[in-house]
């Protein structure tokens, strides 16, 4: 429960567990991590992405789905190594893609990317922006912030 | 939520580690896609093609060395797909020694799962893989996803990395996407019938109309009505399937009267109501001139053909072009991709020996636009494939002009673009 009404959270489905906070970072359009990010920097540099330039290191992620070739899981699995993998992504559709890059990082390194599934309503009460917060596991999966400050 | 995942007593064995480790690893992988997927349960396959093999970094090669180290194998047939390296013609790939060194460990560890070190992108080619009719498969690659559901009948949906290997090791898959049977009726019909007979009876032709194919439908399952079924052949829907694969990520499309389920459909597809779009010649000449980016005047310093991977019966037929053996200009390389069995049927035919006799350089395990082949001297190169001609100005920085395989002989001879226009007329 809110304390003081000054606290928001949305609830969605775990596509992949773990914890993390971020700023958040809405994508305008899809993108395709193999050939749309830097494989070492986890930057936008699809020249046709609205938000080519835009470092994902750090940030909760916010699209609707991945784009393109299925090399795109390696590519996110290897920016999670590197360390410059967003903090969590929120999805709102079932990206495999994006998931399996998760996953196989989870196996191997043992670091935890969250992946979230919210659903249309759940997606309208998430802020544009500001610092977020992203539990999920097998039960859950919350979205929460604070509006305090 | 989706209704729950149902696991039989062996799928939670192998999740528990009684198969041990690496089984449980590339199991958690498989049931966590299920779950994406939204599949109500795993079925068998009863094969695996592997895409992993290309080397993309460092993750894809720690991934797989763990599934090695913890004594996972495959449990079904598994075939590689291309690598970043060419084994039977060491040099010839100019990669970085520490990415060679990486990209020679991954396929180690491939071949150490137990999968046939196939390094082919047409499996589909190799008489000992290719799926029966209706069989379930977990195919990676678009163009082997695309060619095994479309022209044989068999069944996989878009499986890519980690989820292809998993596969493998598991022998399961979710019952999700193109293994069930309503998600493969055709939802567009694309009317060919104002095409003349004679312009689709060119290999060139279907390349481009798969193109148009991938532009027109994006994700869909379209059916092709209008096509003689004398001009349909395996390597035509192969260059088809490929194009509209990387121009649009179709995985599966019909033709009327030639592919297995549409002729088992008969008059019953397409079914009332389906959308109907009419394919011109005028569209497949536009897009024929959207797949060429370099000036039509431009000299060529290379042409590539096998993308997908040459067939025994490409090589037949660039065999008879060749016969008059007229050498190649040497200001021009021509660069001829296929697989290392094929390459084998191609030398007791003797059309390799004739295709290196007149200059032509034959790669195998790999493929002309996924590592460094060509020469950095090459600004414009020719192709016969819809695919390549697609991805390489990205992959490659340059310029294209997508032509038929007379059209690409004959300005390899000539060392500049050659055009046959009467083709596309």
């Amino acid at each position: 429960m809110t304390q003081l009404g000054l606290e928001g959270s949305t609830r969605g489905d775990t596509l992949c567990a773990g914890t993390a906070t971020g700023e958040l970072l809405w994508l305008d359009e899809p993108l395709s991590f193999w050939g749309g990010t830097s494989l070492d920097g986890g930057v936008i540099v699809d020249v046709h992405h609205p938000q080519c330039g835009t470092a994902l290191g750090g940030r909760v992620l916010v699209m609707s789905a991945s784009r393109g070739s299925s090399s795109s899981s390696s590519v996110l699995a290897e920016q999670i190594r590197a360390g410059v993998a967003p903090a969590a992504i929120v999805l709102s559709s079932r990206d495999a893609i994006v998931t399996l890059g998760a996953l196989a990082a989870a196996e191997v390194y043992g670091i935890r990317m969250p992946i979230l599934l919210l659903d249309d309503a759940a997606l309208v009460e998430l802020p544009r922006s500001g610092a977020v917060t992203v539990a999920a596991d097998d039960e859950t999966a919350t979205v929460s912030w604070s509006t305090s400050d | 939520m989706t209704g729950a995942l149902v696991l039989t007593d062996a799928d939670e064995r192998k999740l528990a580690g009684d198969e041990g480790a690496g089984m449980a690893m590339a199991m958690r992988m498989i049931v966590a896609l299920a779950k994406v997927s939204g599949a109500p349960h795993l079925i068998d396959i009863s094969s695996a093609h592997i895409d992993g093999c290309l080397y993309h970094g460092q993750a894809g090669l720690d991934f797989v060395e763990k599934l090695v180290s913890l004594g996972a194998e495959v449990s079904v047939p598994t075939t590689l797909n291309v690598s970043s390296l060419d084994l039977l013609h060491p040099g010839l790939v100019r990669l970085a020694p520490a990415e060679s060194s990486a990209a020679t460990r991954l396929m180690d560890a491939y071949v150490a799962l137990k999968a046939r070190a196939t390094w082919t992108c047409a499996p589909y080619q190799l008489a000992a893989s290719r799926p029966a009719r209706g069989s379930d498969i977990a195919w990676a690659e678009s163009n082997a996803i695309v060619f095994a559901n479309s022209v044989l009948g068999a069944r996989t949906d878009r499986y890519g990395d980690f989820a292809d290997v998993c596969a493998a090791i598991t022998g399961r898959a979710p019952f999700a996407g193109l293994h069930l049977e309503a998600n493969r009726v055709p939802t567009v019909e694309l009317d060919c019938s104002s095409v003349p007979r004679h312009v689709l009876d060119s290999d060139a032709v279907w390349a481009v109309l798969g193109c148009v194919v991938g532009d027109t439908v994006g994700e869909r399952v379209p059916i092709l009505t209008g096509v003689d079924a004398g001009v349909v052949d395996e390597d035509r829907l192969k260059a088809l399937g490929a194009a509209a694969a990387s121009s649009g990520g179709v995985a599966l499309f019909h033709v009327a009267g030639s592919t297995p389920e549409a002729v088992e459909a008969g008059a019953g597809w397409p079914a009332p109501g389906v959308a109907r779009i009419s394919i011109t010649t005028e569209m497949l000449r536009q897009a024929r001139d959207r797949l060429t980016t370099a000036v039509a005047s431009s000299g060529i310093d290379a042409v590539s053909l096998g993308t997908p991977h040459f067939s025994l019966a490409e090589f037949e037929k660039l065999a008879r072009v060749l016969a008059d053996r007229v050498p190649f200009d040497p200001s021009c390389t021509v660069w001829i991709s296929t697989s290392r069995d094929v390459l084998a049927l191609a030398k007791e035919k003797g059309y390799a020996q004739l295709c290196e006799e007149v200059g032509a350089r034959l790669v195998v395990d790999t493929c002309t636009y996924v590592t460094p082949i060509l020469g950095d001297e090459v600004r414009t190169a020719m192709t016969t494939s819809g695919k390549w001609a697609w991805y390489a100005p990205a992959n490659l920085g340059i310029d294209v002009v997508f032509g038929t395989m007379e059209e690409c002989v004959d300005s390899a001879r000539a060392g500049r673009v050659v055009r046959h226009d009467a083709a596309w007329a």
